[in-house]
């Protein structure tokens, strides 16, 4: 790893705050009006949210379901904006919010895969270079020219990681990346995020999975309700969130499916 | 960039990071970083384009077909029923001159007011300048009233030759003039797509409000009547004429009909059905008409561009 002196990515005390209902019909404008309704009709996803990332860190962005995590992702990445606050990034951004975004069904996928790769910013002769090895990594075989939405969801997957995964890239942003795809394909993905790490891109990774966060990450912020609950050592901060494991577990697959990760990461 | 991993440089070496700024990673800087990234501009009209015609047999032949139709229809319902005893010339072409431009302006502000909402999917997953929406839309509708132009080409020839008038030469000021159309159209429909576009996102109901309009569209030029019924003053009075006359797409209209249909035309080619007198083509100064037109149009892409990207910052979350 090295060790850098450049700051990579700065939120500094960021709130955003969204509408429960973001199209009122009139009717229900006026009824709320009329009734004296005044609910409040927003929630704050987050608030006074603060931190700082070098150059070359990766990040474990963990919390519980609807604690920010997704809406921090989008600020970073610069699909939204703060509503208080600041977000300031250096470098190109790429990642998966969510793989195949921006897939048009009816092309085929040598078409979306140019698609995907300009909107993400490559350049024609950037996407011409890369396009084998990304062909190769999403391995679709005859099916590149055929149009994706003929594709498996599992195939779907692996053409839109495959084409975020080769950008040329200082920020990598992944949400779920794992949740889609089958044991080999899971092998494959970390590997190439090992990578990825390990050539000094900075990693913003979103997973529930206490394993894969302990091996790919070197530091973690937990969100607690739109707050920073914990930023710190990775091993403390699955802790904080009693994700370790030993008390009562609804079912066994999630360990189960936690320790196969865990093999998995350690594998490579 | 599997290699990269065996690069000796990190990433931070290789791109100089210590020297690129810090930055929002929202930032655009409006409709320029449209044309900044052309690259993905191309894309995103050549897939809008290749995936209209989609799984058909006949797939472009299309874009030709539905226009050829038209134009028969007009030929035979306008041009021998109804335009005997006008008192105009190759009404047809009249027609399908102003239709050209009318449809290229319906069809931008259609799509254009569409274009975020149908490409939610991106927008709220992708950071990317979001003017690329509606200024891509309004560039498929420019790629479609390509085939719309040979049509008309071919049918002022074929008038031409077939017919009992003068063969069809276009002349360098009328083909100035049917550019100087385009220009409009193209000014004005990106300017009412990005400011709706936007605005359809806030307030959904505003498609609706917007199709009906733009259903009234084109019966306010002349191209299913003659421009002389509303100037001579004899059914509308003449304070209208020059409301009439303000409509950007009237004039446009106007314009490629000096270019196209003017030139088909033996002698006048309006005269009175009674008295046989010429009667008046267009509206009088229809060139400095149409160059402040185009200025009032490119300050109102202006205003567009403050709205959009007033009203574009909420866009994503009421996706």
């Amino acid at each position: 790893m090295t060790t850098t002196a450049t700051t990579s990515i700065v939120v500094d005390n960021v709130s955003k705050t969204f509408r429960y209902q973001a199209h009122p019909t009139l009717k229900k404008v006026l009824q709320d009006k009329f009734r004296g309704n005044s609910t409040s009709q927003t929630f704050q996803a987050l608030s006074g949210v603060s931190f700082e990332v070098q150059q070359g860190e990766s990040i474990g962005l963990m919390g519980l379901n609807g604690s920010g995590k997704s809406t921090l992702l989008k600020l970073v990445s610069g699909v939204m904006r703060p509503d208080e606050g600041e977000v300031l990034t250096r470098g190109r951004i790429s990642g998966l919010i969510a793989t195949g975004a921006g897939f048009h069904n009816e092309l085929s996928g040598r078409d979306n895969i140019y698609m995907n790769a300009a909107m993400l910013g490559m350049t024609k002769d950037e996407t011409d270079a890369k396009f084998d090895d990304i062909a190769a990594f999403a391995d679709v075989g005859r099916f590149l020219d055929t149009p994706v939405g003929n594709y498996s969801s599992g195939m779907f997957a692996r053409l839109g990681f495959s084409v975020a995964v080769h950008v040329d890239c200082d920020i990598f942003i992944a949400d779920e990346v794992l949740a889609v795809g089958d044991r080999p394909f899971k092998r494959k993905c970390l590997k190439r995020m090992k990578e990825i790490r390990e050539s000094g891109i900075t990693m913003f990774y979103v997973s529930h999975s206490a394993g894969s966060v302990k091996r790919m990450c070197d530091r973690a912020i937990v969100l607690e309700k739109g707050h920073v609950g914990f930023d710190g050592d990775v091993d403390e901060a699955i802790k904080f969130l009693h994700y370790d494991g030993d008390d009562d577990e609804p079912d066994g697959e999630e360990s189960d499916e936690d320790e196969r990760d865990d093999a998995l990461a350690s594998d490579i | 960039m599997s290699q990269a991993a065996g690069q000796a440089d990190s990433v931070e070496v290789r791109h100089d990071l210590a020297h690129v700024p810090l930055v929002p990673p929202s930032r655009t800087s409006g409709v320029l970083e449209v044309f900044r990234r052309r690259y993905l501009l191309r894309l995103m009209v050549r897939r809008e384009i290749r995936a209209r015609y989609a799984g058909t047999a006949f797939g472009l032949a299309w874009s030709y077909i539905n226009p050829f139709t038209r134009f028969l229809t007009f030929y035979f319902v306008f041009g021998l029923l109804l335009g005997r005893g006008s008192g105009m010339q190759n009404f047809a072409i009249h027609l399908f001159a102003g239709m050209v431009l009318v449809n290229y302006f319906t069809e931008s502000v259609t799509a254009g007011t569409r274009s975020l909402l149908s490409n939610r999917g991106v927008i709220g997953k992708m950071a990317m300048p979001r003017e690329m929406f509606p200024v891509a839309s309004m560039l498929v509708s420019l790629w479609h009233a390509i085939p719309q132009l040979v049509i008309l080409v071919i049918a002022c020839v074929a008038t031409g030759w077939v017919g009992d008038g003068p063969l069809w030469v276009p002349d360098a000021v009328g083909m100035a003039a049917a550019l100087l159309g385009f220009a409009l159209i193209m000014v004005y429909g990106t300017a009412f797509g990005l400011m709706f576009s936007c605005v359809n996102v806030i307030f959904r109901d505003f498609q609706r409000i917007v199709q009906t309009f733009i259903n009234i569209i084109p019966f306010t030029v002349p191209m299913m009547y003659p421009y002389y019924l509303i100037a001579d003053g004899e059914r509308i009075p003449l304070k209208y004429h020059d409301l009439y006359v303000a409509n950007p797409v009237a004039e446009a209209v106007m314009l490629i009909q000096r270019g196209f249909w003017i030139p088909t035309c033996d002698g006048p080619c309006v005269v009175d059905p009674l008295t046989g007198a010429e009667l008046p083509e267009f509206v009088g100064d229809l060139y400095s008409r149409g160059l402040v037109m185009l200025v009032i149009g490119l300050v109102l892409l202006a205003v567009g561009q403050f709205v959009f990207s007033r009203l574009e910052k909420t866009v994503p979350e009421r996706l």
